[in-house]
């Protein structure tokens, strides 16, 4: 029997019929076509399909739709709206090289939201370790770590001139 | 040294921003109205002929709209080395017989995934199993069940290369070691699943949206297995997570996509997960290598003879290639007076092995690095005189083979060693610390045409606009490496325009011209480069002819394309703006639209690429004493790439490659039992993740490639060589132990630690 979810996605509210053992993955790129969320392994080795659940990163192909049943869901496409300015973690992600087949890219940059929320200033070694449950296979990961040591900066900055992060 | 605008520049990639807001498309998140999920089914055994499959319960399944098997399909056979008919030992889907534990057996289109998934279940398929070969060894044994009917004794190709007087080297030489080393396969482990879209347009002609690094490949070979003409068949490539090899064949998914489109009349796709990936993908050619050596006191070389088998797996795929390249890259680096190869290519009941990145080059130098610092060892002359002893330099040929047009492979040993202090940290490490080096040598493309193309290696058709734009169309595939940015550079470089004047169409075999090999052996920014300067040179030919008779200019006059003006040189007033030069080609010949076209095929350039790039790494290791782990503390690496392009996409080739050696040398492995893959997810299947990245320091050494768009050579795919042996160097400086059997884990580390000790 489906059940019947309420998700709140990157801001937009949606009410959907889902079967029981769907996945958030499954429902955000089938059902609400937001395939800026990749999946690279279906069994949460690789991070490729990371999003955010009420501002926690999760694994959404292991994590079932009914589960986030009222929760607030973040994927990469709510970091900065279609067209609009891009979140300084995009920004950073481009400019540092960090991105090449881009498959990892979306995940990459939920976890360093993450990160970032938490910690605004973290050593390399506190980025390298929030980001060792993420699998690159292209850039090696030096110009990802980079990128979010430069984005913290950004961020302080953008916080200075009160941008919220 | 020529200063270029744009060339040269760290230009962000012009995917970049489409990739980091999770907007560009890749195959799998497409979707088409009424399209039908595909899934196959795989053999279960390694070695049996099919004896009958009953697929009625499967069809009967609500959801299910088709379900196929061998006998349904045209029955052709199919695989890269098309030029050599018999090479081609592939079926889509198994016809009488399976080869290994994923075989494709029989597909099924249905409504959604979870009926797909059903159905494979209700398909009954009786086996007759047979003995299967799941080594080398096994696989050339005297009277070994046979794996294909055409090829009795398994060996499927041999390639061999000599020259010189191999025996009068050994005799001449003073000092001679033969070693045996094994080599590992490991995985591409590119993030993105393959996946395939296929949809049957009104007129019944074939649209494959697939995940490939060949598109034109993928076309032709379709076209053949479907039995339709190839230009009944279009392939596009959307965004690519990644290739490195593993991509860049026809493949069974992309087979039953169409086959099942066609006889549904809906669009189909296959998405393979990652069990699938690991269980049944492409991956790099475990080999067993034979290797002896001869040197004079001094060091300096004097023979070599290579014996390498390579278990190829259940199919030949781009088994050919690497064998063929095993025995050039053995003959590359050093200059060997006196050189033997033989290669042999294996059939064993395994998934079959392909390209990977590196293409042979990863396990034939693993042995010729690691032999020559054991012979630097016991010759007692340190490793980095010893290679610049030997070292090849521009000009030195491998004969009939290669002659090499640029070469600073010298200047990378120096430029490491001193960018390492290697003299220094030789002298000054503490126990359970080493230092070693590791060199490479890489193809710009290859020039052998297997593939029996009728069509220019690679084409560039340039579209000019007045408004000051231009359209530039390639086949050329870029499946993550940035090729599609590369080249870009090169054509505004080469116009006088800026990177957001030019729009690219690539990858799409309908609309862009014929034709392009695909993205493997390190061949895109050299051909697809040069084909871009030579389409160009025809379009700047007409713009100055225009400007030249608007101003009438003295015939002496030089005339440029620069900062968006098309002029006398150095003389801005004495020209237009491109687009107005445009305009006026466009008008002096009644409106027709400005189009050019490009090609590069590589002539005259022996049997291997046109050219070749090298370089020297240096890895620092340090061993726990008490469980054998070896971690990577920091590299440095030298290499010689021609013209850097655009520097941060050449470090991003390199510290991708770093991990994907550190990987290769250290944790990654496919355990194997009676050709059942155990490892088929990331935990198992152990790939180095950011923690355990050691730093990296990196020089491009200044040189120039003649026959190089702007310069320019391989960037991308040589630098995955040296990291294995430059660490297995480091471990042995660190513990006396060698490596000669890949990957070095920590229970070999302590062994080899003991048999010293004894």
């Amino acid at each position: 029997m489906k059940h019947q979810i309420r998700l709140n996605v990157n801001g937009d509210d949606y009410e959907l019929l889902v079967d029981p053992w769907r996945t958030l993955n499954e429902v955000l790129r089938e059902d609400l076509n937001l395939t800026g969320t990749k999946l690279g392994c279906g069994v949460g080795d690789c991070g490729a399909c990371t999003v955010l659940v009420d501002g926690k990163s999760v694994s959404s192909c292991i994590t079932l739709a009914v589960a986030v049943d009222g929760k607030k869901i973040e994927t990469v496409e709510g970091l900065a709206a279609s067209g609009e300015k891009l979140h300084p973690i995009q920004e950073s992600f481009i400019e540092k090289g960090a991105i090449q087949c881009g498959f990892c890219t979306a995940g990459m940059e939920m976890s360093a939201l993450y990160l970032l929320r938490k910690n605004p200033s973290p050593t390399e070694e506190e980025i390298r370790e929030g980001l060792s449950g993420h699998l690159c296979r292209c850039t090696g990961y030096n110009q990802i770590v980079e990128a979010i040591a430069d984005a913290a900066d950004r961020m302080k900055t953008d916080r200075g001139k009160g941008v919220k992060p | 040294m020529q200063t270029y605008a744009i060339v040269g520049k760290n230009v962000p990639r012009n995917d970049a921003e489409a990739k980091a807001r999770g907007a560009a498309l890749y195959t799998d998140d497409l979707k088409l109205p009424g399209m039908l999920v595909g899934r196959i089914l795989r053999s279960p055994v390694a070695h049996a002929r099919i004896k009958h499959i009953d697929v009625s319960k499967a069809l009967a399944l609500p959801g299910v709209k088709c379900v196929i098997t061998g006998e349904d399909t045209p029955k052709v056979k199919y695989g890269n080395w098309r030029l050599f008919p018999d090479t081609q030992d592939e079926y889509p889907l198994a016809v009488d017989k399976v080869r290994f534990i994923g075989d494709e057996v029989a597909a099924v289109a249905a409504l959604d995934a979870d009926a797909a998934a059903e159905a494979l279940d209700l398909i009954e398929v009786e086996y007759e199993e047979l003995p299967g070969l799941f080594d080398t060894g096994a696989a050339t044994q005297e009277g070994a069940p046979v794996i294909h009917e055409y090829c009795p004794n398994n060996i499927s190709v041999n390639r061999k290369i000599q020259y010189g007087d191999i025996d009068k080297g050994f005799s001449e030489s003073d000092y001679i070691r033969e070693d045996t080393f094994h080599v590992h396969a490991v995985s591409h482990a590119y993030l993105e699943p393959c996946s395939s879209l296929a949809q049957v347009d009104l007129d019944g002609r074939i649209t494959l949206w697939t995940s490939t690094q060949t598109p034109y490949i993928v076309q032709c070979l379709l076209a053949s297995t479907l039995g339709m003409r190839e230009n009944d068949v279009r392939v596009i490539k959307p965004f690519v997570g990644g290739g490195f090899g593993g991509k860049m064949e026809l493949r069974p998914f992309e087979f039953c996509a169409a086959f099942l489109a066609k006889k549904t009349g809906r669009p189909v796709k296959f998405t393979l997960n990652r069990e699938e990936e690991f269980l049944t993908g492409r991956r790099r050619h475990a080999m067993t290598l034979h290797s002896k050596v001869g040197f004079k006191k001094d060091g300096t070389l004097m023979a070599k003879d290579l014996k390498i088998r390579l278990d190829g797996g259940a199919y030949n795929a781009m088994g050919p290639t690497a064998t063929f390249l095993c025995g050039n890259f053995g003959a590359m680096l050093y200059r060997y007076p006196n050189y033997r190869f033989l290669g042999e290519h294996v059939y064993t009941n395994k998934p079959p092995a392909s390209a990977m990145r590196g293409f042979g080059a990863p396990q034939s130098l693993y042995a010729t690095e690691v032999q020559m610092n054991m012979a630097a060892e016991e010759l007692g002359i340190d490793p980095v005189e010893i290679r610049l002893k030997n070292a090849q330099v521009t000009g030195d040929k491998i004969p009939d083979v290669a002659t090499i047009s640029s070469c600073a492979f010298k200047e990378s040993i120096q430029k490491v060693a001193e960018m390492s202090d290697w003299k220094n940290k030789r002298k000054n490490l503490k126990p359970g610390q080493g230092i070693g080096i590791g060199c490479y040598s890489f193809i710009s493309g290859g020039v052998f045409n297997w593939f029996n193309t009728q069509f220019p290696f690679s084409a560039a058709e340039i579209r000019a606009y007045a408004d000051g734009t231009v359209h530039y169309l390639t086949m050329a595939s870029d499946i993550g490496q940035g090729s599609d940015t590369v080249l870009k550079q090169i054509l505004a470089e080469e116009l006088g325009l800026r990177m957001e004047d030019i729009r690219i169409t690539s990858a799409d075999t309908a609309m862009t011209p014929q034709a392009d090999l695909g993205s493997w052996g390190s061949r895109v920014t050299l051909m697809a480069g040069n084909a871009i300067l030579d389409a160009a040179k025809k379009l700047k030919a007409q713009l100055f002819g225009a400007v030249s008779a608007r101003f009438n200019l003295n015939v002496i006059y030089e005339l440029e394309c620069k900062d968006g003006r098309v002029q006398a040189k150095g003389r801005p007033e004495k020209g237009v703006s491109f687009g107005e030069a445009v305009a006026m080609v466009q008008k002096a010949n009644r409106g027709e639209q400005v189009v050019v076209r490009g090609a590069y095929t590589p002539r005259d350039k022996g049997l291997v690429t046109p050219a070749f790039s090298f370089g020297a790494q240096v890895a620092e290791v340090e061993v726990d004493q008490e469980t054998g782990v070896a971690s990577v503390k920091q590299m440095w690496t030298a290499h010689d790439c021609g013209t850097v392009i655009n520097p941060k996409s050449v470090e991003g080739q390199l510290n991708g490659s770093i991990q994907m050696g550190l990987g290769y040398a250290l944790s990654e492995q496919f355990v194997m039992k009676d050709g059942q893959t155990l490892t088929t997810n990331f935990l198992d299947y152990k790939m180095p993740s950011a923690l355990d990245m050691p730093p990296s320091k990196v020089v491009h050494i200044d040189s120039y490639e003649p026959e190089g768009p702007m310069g320019a050579k391989e960037a991308g795919e040589g630098l995955v060589s040296p990291t294995a042996p430059a660490i297995a160097h480091a471990v042995h400086d660190a513990t006396g132990y060698w490596c000669k059997d890949l990957p070095i884990t920590p229970e070999k580390i302590l062994d080899g630690m003991k048999q010293n000790k004894k």
